[in-house]
């Protein structure tokens, strides 16, 4: 297993918003994790990344216990987050967000030297283009649509080359073709990455995940392929009492 | 509005036809500013020289601030701390031990405003959440307040009369008249422009302007952004140190309120009116302040620092950007890293948002 998550409870002051939750990712599967608002499964993201500290349970990530790793150690034992608000540097222009991405693991004097930054021009580029975004290289981030703010965050955390990928409700507010798009954006992916993806639309998760996870008040009500949760009956009591 | 110039120059790769993103006016600017300060000497009168070195000496000291503040966005109130103490220190190292040789005062200067800075950073930088501007800003002021009373009060350091009689600057058996000052201030003033120049615009100064935007957001990359942190503050602090290494030598001596609160908020200001965050700008904003304090604090010597306090309030207030705001936008000021001339193909709505 990349990534195993084993009893993780989160508080916040009386709030159980994690309730010794398990979450077991292979290095090859693309994880859908779904669960009414609320359930904690933002929480769970920032957990593993490194954003919340758990107050129970434990991190593994790549059979290392990462449980008291500050986020940037993560990163660069090869985690990646893109998180639910979108969070790209408004100030920068597109092409410079997919750079601060790409040089982030590079050495000090690289970077002071500015040595790497030729070389990363390409990658740059072909970035750009995968996401549709070449067009808007000069531009600033803060000018893109909502949907296309989306689609550099998810480039950008590609960007660090990660193991695994944790993508936080990537088409939320997005138009019904930018889904759709998105979807074919993320499939390729999963060639070069293991993939735990929070989304609410069902429809949208069940074409591209393999493993399926369902939350509900913290705790973990159901695990498994996408047929087996469709045919669970306290997904169902779930989905259809409170969603 | 940023993009008028589409039949420009040629960019630099070939293949893509490309347009700059903005108009470049800031080396202008640049080249305005040291174009006057090389030749200023012939046109000044002998007095007008000391004051021109005194103006480029302090817009030093700007400069460390704006690299800290206007590009990493940490917010010192602590450069006058680091500026005094290298003032003090050699002064100490003229009157102790007889030593003006520009070959150790210099690196001494440099190298107390290193370590101190150093030190100040790792109290008030390091640590698992970021610390928030207010802790920062307080905990430099207050370390800025210490030095201050220290000084003071310390018989060793003068007390209140600081330490007065630092000779001229020697090299062997050379002694700086004002001029010879003039010019090595001038070289070391130019010397560190560009470098930091070089640093803000490097990939490391693309990390800085993450920092600036989005901190906690850089360490989820892998950024670690202590070490930018400290590395950008203690290379500010040096700077600051440089300065008041020749601050002591221009004025002949030193006093407490070199190091202290006073100064600290009035470099704040400098840069704030001057606008943030393009290094010249601090510098405009050290002449032009300096320059009206100097013209007219005489014809109206009480109600002047109101008059100044008033004007600052204005420009900061109506105009946050400070007066390199009227030249250039704001997408220069932040600027490109990459290329991304390269990527957008001619005629692309690249920045019609
Ligand atoms: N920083 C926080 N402080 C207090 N409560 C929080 C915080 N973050 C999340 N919560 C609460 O924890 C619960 C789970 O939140 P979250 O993980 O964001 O749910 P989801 O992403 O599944 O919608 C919610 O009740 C939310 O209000
Ligand atoms: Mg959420």
């Amino acid at each position: 297993m990349l990534l195993e998550a084993s009893g993780v409870g989160k508080s916040f002051g009386q709030l159980r918003a994690l309730d010794g939750v398990d979450l077991a990712v292979s290095a090859d599967e693309i994880h859908g994790l779904i669960g009414p608002n609320g359930s904690g499964k933002s929480t769970l993201l920032k957990c593993i990344a490194g954003a919340e500290r758990p107050s129970q349970g434990r991190v593994l990530f790549a059979g290392r216990d990462i449980t008291a790793l500050p986020p940037s150690e993560r990163a660069r034992a090869g985690m990646s987050i893109k998180f639910q608000i979108t969070s790209v540097m408004p100030a920068l222009s597109v092409y410079d967000n997919v750079l601060l991405a790409l040089q982030a693991h590079d050495r000090l004097r690289d970077l002071l030297t500015s040595r790497t930054r030729r070389g990363l021009d390409t990658q740059i580029t072909e970035m750009l283009a995968a996401f549709r975004l070449d067009r808007r290289a000069a531009a600033l981030a803060g000018e893109l649509s909502h949907g296309e703010q989306q689609w550099l965050e998810i480039a950008m955390a590609l960007a660090t080359a990660p193991r695994l990928l944790l993508l936080d409700e990537p088409t939320a507010g997005m138009s019904l073709e930018e889904r759709r798009v998105t979807g074919t954006l993320l499939r390729p992916i999963k060639a070069r990455c293991a993939i735990v993806i929070v989304e609410h639309d069902l429809d949208f998760i069940r074409d591209i995940c393999d493993v399926l996870t369902v939350l509900d008040q913290g705790r973990v009500i159901a695990s498994g392929s996408v047929a087996e949760i469709q045919a669970n009956a306290s997904v169902q009591e779930v989905y259809l009492t409170r969603v | 509005m940023l993009n008028g110039g589409r039949t420009g120059p040629a960019p630099l790769n070939a293949g893509a036809p490309t347009a700059p993103a903005f108009r470049r006016r800031l080396p202008l600017v640049e080249w305005a500013v040291f174009g006057t300060f090389a030749v200023l000497p012939f046109l000044l009168a002998d007095f007008l020289t000391v004051f021109a070195s005194r103006l480029m000496i302090l817009a030093l000291l700007a400069i460390s601030f704006d690299l800290v503040y206007g590009f990493a966005g940490i917010m010192s109130f602590g450069q006058a701390l680091f500026f005094g103490a290298a003032g003090y220190s050699v002064a100490l190292l003229a009157r102790d031990l007889g030593v003006s040789s520009v070959l150790v005062v210099l690196p001494a200067a440099l190298g107390v405003g290193l370590a101190l800075s150093w030190l100040v950073s790792s109290f008030l930088l390091l640590g698992r959440h970021p610390p928030s501007v207010t802790f920062v800003a307080l905990g430099t002021l207050t370390a800025a307040f210490a030095a201050e009373e220290l000084a003071r009060s310390w018989y060793y350091l003068g007390g209140q009369n600081g330490i007065p009689g630092v000779p001229p600057l020697t090299l062997g058996h050379f002694e700086f008249s004002d001029l010879a000052f003039y010019y090595l201030v001038f070289a070391l003033f130019a010397a560190v422009y560009l470098l930091c120049r070089a640093l803000v615009r490097s990939q490391f100064g693309l990390a800085l302007a993450g920092i600036r935007d989005q901190e906690q957001r850089l360490g989820f990359f892998g950024y670690r952004v202590d070490t930018f942190k400290t590395i950008v503050f203690t290379i500010a602090g040096a700077i600051a140190g440089l300065a008041g290494g020749l601050y002591a030598y221009h004025e002949g001596f030193v006093w407490p309120s070199m190091m202290g609160v006073v100064l600290s908020t009035q470099i704040v200001l400098y840069c704030l009116f001057g606008g943030v965050g393009t290094l010249i700008g601090a510098v405009l904003g050290v002449i032009a302040i300096e320059s009206a304090t100097y013209a007219l604090s005489e014809q109206l010597p009480t109600i002047w620092p109101v008059v100044l306090g008033v004007i600052l309030l204005v420009v900061i207030l109506f105009r946050p950007t400070g007066l390199i705001g009227l030249v250039v936008s704001e997408r220069e000021r932040t600027g490109d890293f990459g290329r991304p001339g390269s990527v957008a193909p001619r005629g692309a709505p690249s920045d019609a948002a």
